[in-house]
Parts: C-alpha cells; structure tokens; sequence
C-alpha cells in the first residue's frame, strides 16, 4: 500500500491540476453520476412496464393520458423537465418548514424525479414498440393453450418483447448517462460538474473536460460491452444461422 | 401580446435565437454527416479511420462535456494560436469566440457525428445497379450522386435526419448554460427573479413541443416526396 501511495505521489509529482484533491473530486462525480444514471434507469424500467402495457390498451382513457405524457416528456428538452421539478420544488411555498424539505433541499432528489420521468418515457415508447412487434404465432399458441391474459403477457410477450427492445434499451442507456450532464447545472457535483470546477479553479479548460470526456468514454464503452454481451446471449435465436 | 411580467418580447426573442441556433447546426450537421459518410465509405485505410474516430468520439462523451470543452477551451485555443502566429510571423490578429458561432460549430459538429452514421447506412442501401445505370448514361461522379445516389439514399435517411433533429432541437437547450441567451436562459433567469418556475417553463416546453410537432408533419411530407415509385408511403412515415 505504502509502495502505491509513493508511486502515485510520485506520478502526480509536478502536475499542477491532476492532485489528489482533484482526483477525489472526479472520484466523487463519478460515484454521483453512476448513482443517479442507476437509479432513474432502474426506476424508469418500474414505471415503463405497466405504462407500455398501458399504452396498448383499448380503452382510451387509458391509452391517450399515457402518450400523452410520452409526448410531452419526448418533445421538450430535459433540462427544461429539470429546471421545473427542481424551482417547482425549492420555490414552492412553505415548503422549507415541511419534513419534505429534508428530502428536496439537496437537488439529487429533484434531479432524481426529472430523469426518471424522462427515461420512462423514452423506455415506455421502447418496451410499446417491443410488445407491439411480438409475433402473432407465439400469442395464439398461448391462447391455445389456454392462457389468460395476464399470464400471457408474463410468461410470453413481455419476456420475448424486453429481449427485442435491448438493442434500443442499450442506447437509452447511453443516452441517459450523456444526457445526466446536465444535472451539473443545479448545483449537483456529478462528473461534469466536477470537470467544471476543476476548469473554474485552474482556468485549464482541455485538461479538465478531456479528462472527463475520457472517463464518460470509459463508462460508454463498458455499458456498449455488456449490451454486445447480453444481446449475443439472449438474441442467438434471431441470429442468421451459419453466422 | 402575451406579457408575463414583462418577460414574453424576450421570451420570444430567446425562441428566435433557439431556431436559428438549431436550423444553422442542422445545415452543418448536414455537411458534415455527408462528408463523414464517405469518408466512413473510403476505400482509403487513413481516412476511414479519421471518420471512425470522429463519430466514435463525438458519440460516446456528453454533449454538455463537447459544448464546455469547445466553448471554454475554443477562445484559449485560438488565442494560443494567434500568439503563436504573432511571435513567427508578426502578424497580430485577435478573434473573438461569438457564444453564438460557438453553439452553431459545436450542435452541428456533434450532430455531423450521428448524421454520418444515418447517412452511411442510408448510401449502403442504394442499390449498385442505380449507379451502374448512372455511369453507363455516362454521367458525371457529381451528377450521378446528385440525380441518383442522393435521391435515392434520402429515402432511408429521412427517418434517421428526422430523429436527429428532433434530438438536435432539444440539444439546443443546453447552450443556455454556457451562455447563450436563447429562451431557455430568459425563462431560467425570470423564474429566478420571480420565483414562478411554471409561469416561463411551461410556455418555453410549449414551444419546443410546437416546434417538433410541425417538423413531425414536415417531415412525413417529405418522406412521401422521396418515396414516390417505392409503393405505399405510409410504409416510411412513422
């Protein structure tokens, strides 16, 4: 431990802007920004589910309030969504004497509920295009054999729609961990913004966000990685054959 | 007019600077996509590679990142460069970094990435024999790409052009942090000013909606336009 603590103090020896002190923010931003992406895309998929279902339906009451907010939530720029949990929140009156002040007065929360709104919405319209796009034959053989609706859905359209919706989920993916930069704009310290103080502080804008365009490289690579991975397992049947 | 507290001329002022940042991005994106597609095409190892990097790069960092990077780092860039030319040369220029310009290079070389990629895939998808035939009429490489290929190729772009825009638009939003005043920066700083974060939202969210809905219609009429003689249009617009 002692040798590596030398050999890195000696790396960083000479090197105005990359110290330790820097390097622990990036470290900090990193965590941050993978917490945040993790959390809104797992809650995204939890709030999907049943609005594509949703989104199928016959009745209209159900089917139009949900593209509805798909649209809405598609159509305007996240930060603009952002901008609005997050004042909606902190201008909201008396809302600092409340108990849910403990909650809202740090902005990852905020932030929070804005990406997971979004990604929902871009995941809603995926998983919809999935179960819309289940082959015929697979429904009938489960009304042959006698399945109930809900039962079909659970044991045969869901699970063949989210192995065809994985291409498309893997670029959400990627596009949330981009499109989580902004979070950097209301006062969160994720990746970005610690690339951003570290610019503020230095005045060294190409190493600070080449830096940390190197590591949102790295993230983008492993999450194309494990995709490439999981497709190549749970897409072998769509492969063409001989390949 | 629509005054909210004041603030509705320059909310509207604010749009017509999100517009124009956004249609002159499109146009060099646009180029730029073109020009990445054939060198993704090239027969030459070097520039295959120069085109792969750029759309490999472009694509897995952040465009906030790109955008801090090019803005912030562009105006020291450049006067590195201008005192480097005054120490050799004695010539002494100052360039100034417009946020403006900034914005249009940064949105357009961003999206020149994924326009090259739909552009790709859509000159892939033209059949050889279309330009065999060209060649044969002894047309010239130009006015066989402009008569032939192009027409052609834009049936299959189409789709892709239009999700990158609608992306491109949205995008546009983000030059409001490093300093542009488009609309999403006039309705930041009013709901500061006037703690009504929904008054100046929502309108703004309305019109970016405005603006994607009518590019939607345009676009399935375009679509239509270039997919004369290939059956049922419908096939091509949603």
């Amino acid at each position: 431990m002692d040798q590596l603590n030398a050999w890195f103090t000696q790396l960083l020896a000479g090197n105005a802007i990359f110290t330790a002190n820097t390097l622990g923010f990036y470290w900090n931003g990193l965590v941050t920004t993978v917490q945040l992406v993790f959390l809104c895309l797992l809650l995204g998929i939890l709030l999907a589910i049943p609005l594509a279902i949703g989104r199928g339906s016959k009745r209209w009451w159900i089917k139009w309030p949900i593209y509805a907010y798909t649209y809405v939530f598609r159509g305007t720029p996240l930060l603009i969504q952002l901008y609005l949990v997050y004042y909606g929140v902190v201008f909201f009156n008396g809302i600092q004497d409340t108990i849910f002040w403990e909650v809202f007065k740090d902005a990852f929360y905020p932030a929070l509920i804005a990406f997971t709104l979004n990604t929902a919405a871009y995941t809603t319209e995926i998983f919809r295009g999935a179960i819309k796009n289940t082959a015929k034959g697979e429904i009938e053989a489960a009304r042959a054999y006698g399945m109930s609706k809900g039962l079909m859905m659970r044991r045969i359209i869901l699970p063949s729609a989210f192995r065809r919706a994985l291409p498309a989920y893997g670029n959400e993916v990627i596009f949330m961990l981009h499109a989580s930069a902004v979070a950097s704009v209301v006062t969160i310290m994720d990746l970005t913004g610690a690339a951003y103080y570290v610019y503020a502080r230095f005045y060294a804008p190409f190493p600070a966000f080449i830096f940390v365009a190197l590591i949102y490289l790295c993230l983008t690579f492993s999450i194309m990685f494990v995709f490439r991975r999981l497709e190549k397992r749970l897409l072998a049947h769509l492969r063409p054959r001989g390949a | 007019m629509i005054d909210l507290q004041g603030y509705g001329p320059r909310l509207l002022e604010g749009a017509m600077v999100t517009l124009e940042l956004a249609l002159l991005s499109l146009v060099l994106a646009v180029i730029l996509g073109l020009l990445t597609a054939s060198a993704k095409l090239s027969r030459n190892r070097a520039i295959h590679a120069i085109g792969t990097l750029y759309t490999t790069l472009i694509r897995g960092v952040p465009d906030l990142v790109l955008m801090m990077l090019l803005f912030y780092g562009g105006q020291i860039g450049i006067n590195m460069l201008t005192d480097q030319l005054y120490d050799a040369f004695d010539v002494d220029i100052f360039i100034n970094v417009d946020a403006f310009v900034a914005g249009v290079i940064t949105i357009g070389l961003i999206f020149g990435a994924y326009m090259g990629e739909t552009f790709r895939g859509a000159f892939q998808s033209v059949e050889e024999g279309q330009m065999e035939a060209a060649r044969a009429y002894g047309m010239s490489p130009w006015l066989a790409f402009r008569r032939v290929r192009f027409p052609l190729m834009m049936r299959h772009a189409l789709p892709g052009i239009g999700n990158n825009w609608m992306v491109l638009l949205k995008t546009t939003a983000l030059v409001s942090i490093i300093g542009l005043t488009d609309m999403v920066r006039v309705a930041a700083e009013a709901t500061k000013a006037t703690h009504e974060p929904f008054l100046f939202m929502l309108p703004v969210a309305g019109i970016y909606l405005i603006i994607a809905s009518l590019s939607e219609w345009g676009f399935a009429k375009l679509s239509k336009r270039y997919s004369t003689g290939f059956g049922e249009a419908s096939e091509w617009t949603n």
